[in-house]
């Protein structure tokens, strides 16, 4: 799984409420089994016009926006649908962190096997990056650091974030999940066999 | 299972899952169930398999054709609208049988929407843990099963553990109270619970239904309920088992039968939420003045009851939830403080995982009885089973349908998502599914959710109108 420490770069504001994950990626765009192919179609729906060119108010379409590595939005950002097309549609795009009040909370899971920090950070404290992105007009860089639990700007302002301490080492290291997990094959086989006498209809069907 | 003190259902069957503690906030979880799709559950097989791995306990996992296959009476194995289908179909049709997975094909008289089979089937029981590539999964929760959609690495995880990492979450308890009056449904309970709450009003949480009015509904009423605790970023949502729950799964073809169905039971019972047992956050709402709901934004927490006008978005907290409001009507061409009702629509859709069993359909027919669908709107029904399908043509909805001028299509997801189909492409719909977010069922469509009876009256007033006055 792809590791993540710490990222600096271009911080896109795109401060709208309940930003689904039929926005960040529509069903339309989810075919196929494969694990990529999906960054292209990002915010299909608002970052390109009807004729399939790329709308130029969208945030997203306009530099330095063009290449942002962490995204700020607001409440509940990635509710809706369990597709993990939609951390992957934004990590393919390149972004790295996600900074939100709230967020889905399958999304949440999503992001950290696919490269990206959900942050949760108080809207206030998301607004003043939104005002320093804005007043340099995207020229202010953000760093989050996954180690530290830190998001900080280049003019010296820091907010500290809390993890879940086995998503954060994981995603810190990038391990995986399913190796860490099966390395504890005993104690899951005991709990089973417990399990088993007491539960037998989970098991027997 | 002993308890030193008072325990809500959630905090008993969390408990009976722990394998391990991974940190202060998460636990590795059995899995006694996953269930896996055509959309999501290709992914994850796929994935599984150039990992070079094997499903470790391929009796626990179902799978079902449902996401992507056609609705169309006739349909071939792999017939699909979307254009990734049939590959996906096949992959995932391939991988089950490889791995001597339960399998429900598209031809199956099992077949079905997942969330409408599981519980059907008993494939999902009191006090499961069940996870399934898909955030409707809460739907399960009508059963009493612990049950939440997961990601395709989620699953891909569990296919090679039977274990899942998850957060604890906090609970809530929604209290719904009263007696609904005639004409108001399960479906308009959960949409004022949103509208209540908000959309972001259930995240971090597990919500358990209570009350008297949850009690009264049957099960079908109950999983609508739970369907829609996504809606408000609830991951989990149920309603503790009672004597209901047992005799719906009695003798379904995965519950257990004989003394395991009595030893089964005899445990199911002891996990009710202890009387003295406290929730991190109660709500109440009031059943007793409760009327039918019909959103006109594209969240599902813009939402008001039938007879309201349309809010102005200037009364929001903020200026961000201003301009939500602000969006939804600019995008859903309606106006502030103009009533709902009396809206003209283009489509009436009954179908999908929230709303199309056969309490649903029947309550659809008795407005259709008789009457006609006006000219000019388009009226579909997809039934949410195969199983449900036949009953309702055994009782002879089918042709109350027909005869009102519905198309009756086979079960699947059908029209919720749009997957290329563009038949609904800058359209207002009245539809009985979960999401009216922005061109969620087409380019442009215009979604307003409602009960079977909303949709069914509004497809004969050719406007969003109240099913009361047809009744």
């Amino acid at each position: 799984m792809e590791a993540l420490q710490r990222v600096t770069g271009v911080a896109a504001p795109f401060m709208r409420i309940n930003i689904d994950t039929d926005q960040i990626i529509p069903a339309l765009f989810l075919g196929g089994t494969d694990a990529k192919g999906y960054g292209a179609h990002l915010f299909h729906g608002w970052r390109f016009l009807a004729n399939g060119s790329p709308n130029p108010e969208f945030i997203l379409n306009q530099s330095p926006f063009n290449r942002s590595q962490i995204l700020l939005a607001d409440r509940n950002f990635g509710c809706g649908s369990s597709r993990e097309r939609a951390p992957k549609a934004l990590r393919e795009f390149g972004f790295r962190a996600v900074i939100a009040p709230s967020f889905g909370g399958i999304f949440f899971n999503n992001c950290y096997r696919n490269g990206i920090v959900p942050v949760e950070l108080p809207i206030e404290q998301i607004k003043e990056l939104v005002s320093e992105v804005e007043a340099s007009s995207g020229q202010e860089q953000i760093t989050v650091d996954l180690e530290e639990l830190s998001v900080s700007t280049g003019s010296g302002k820091r907010f500290s974030f809390t993890a879940p301490p086995a998503l954060r080492e994981m995603l810190l290291q990038g391990l995986d999940e399913i190796s860490l997990t099966l390395s504890k094959s005993e104690s899951i086989e005991r709990f089973r066999t417990t399990d088993r006498a007491n539960r037998p209809w989970a098991y027997s069907i | 299972m002993s308890t030193d003190k008072a325990k809500t259902f959630f905090d008993k069957v969390w408990r009976d899952h722990v394998i391990s503690k991974l940190d202060e906030e998460s636990d590795l979880l059995q899995i006694d169930r996953l269930v896996l799709h055509e959309l999501s559950g290709s992914q994850a097989l796929r994935a599984l398999e150039e990992a070079g791995r094997t499903p470790i306990s391929r009796n626990q996992v179902f799978t079902v054709i449902e996401h992507l296959i056609s609705t169309q009476p006739g349909r071939g194995p792999c017939d699909s609208v979307s254009t990734s289908g049939p590959v996906m179909i096949q992959t995932t049709r391939d991988a089950s049988k490889k791995y001597g997975l339960h399998f429900i094909d598209y031809d199956d008289p099992r077949q079905g929407i997942a969330h409408v089979v599981a519980p059907e089937l008993g494939i999902a029981f009191p006090g499961a843990t069940l996870v399934c590539c898909d955030s409707h999964t809460s739907t399960i929760g009508g059963v009493g099963a612990l049950a939440w959609g997961i990601g395709a690495s989620e699953a891909e995880h569990v296919l090679a553990t039977q274990t899942l990492a998850q957060t604890k979450p906090k609970t809530m308890r929604v209290n719904f109270e009263g007696t609904l009056k005639p004409g108001v449904y399960a479906k308009d309970m959960i949409l004022a619970l949103i509208g209540t709450i908000g959309a972001q009003g259930g995240i971090g949480y597990a919500t358990e239904y209570a009350g008297s009015a949850v009690r009264d509904l049957p099960i079908d009423g109950r999983l609508t309920l739970c369907n829609m605790s996504i809606e408000f970023s609830c991951k989990y949502g149920f309603v503790a088992p009672d004597e209901k729950t047992f005799e719906y799964l009695k003798d379904a073809e995965f519950s257990p039968k004989g003394d395991a169905w009595k030893k089964a039971i005899d445990y199911w019972r002891t996990l009710r939420t202890d009387d003295a047992a406290v929730f991190d956050k109660e709500i109440t709402i009031d059943c007793n003045t409760l009327e039918p709901q019909v959103t006109w934004g594209i969240s599902p927490q813009q939402v008001g009851s039938i007879g309201a006008a349309v809010p102005s978005p200037g009364q929001a907290a903020d200026k961000e939830a201003n301009a939500l409001g602000e969006r939804a009507l600019t995008y859903m061409k309606l106006h502030a403080d103009e009533p709902i009702r009396g809206t003209p629509i283009d489509v009436a859709y009954i179908g999908s995982c929230t709303n199309a069993r056969l309490t649903d359909l029947r309550a659809a027919a008795q407005i259709l009885k008789g009457r006609k669908v006006k000219a000019g709107i388009q009226a579909i029904c997809v039934p949410g089973s195969s199983p449900v399908k036949r009953a309702a043509e055994a009782e002879g909805i089918d042709k109350i349908f027909k005869d009102a001028g519905f198309e009756w299509h086979e079960s699947a997801c059908g029209f919720c998502g749009h997957i290329g189909d563009n038949r609904f492409a800058d359209l207002r719909v009245i539809s009985t599914t979960n999401r009216n977010f922005e061109s969620r069922q087409g380019p442009k469509t215009r979604t307003h959710l409602a009960s079977p009876a909303t949709v069914a009256a509004s497809a004969i007033m050719g406007c969003i109108a109240d099913a009361r006055e047809l009744s």
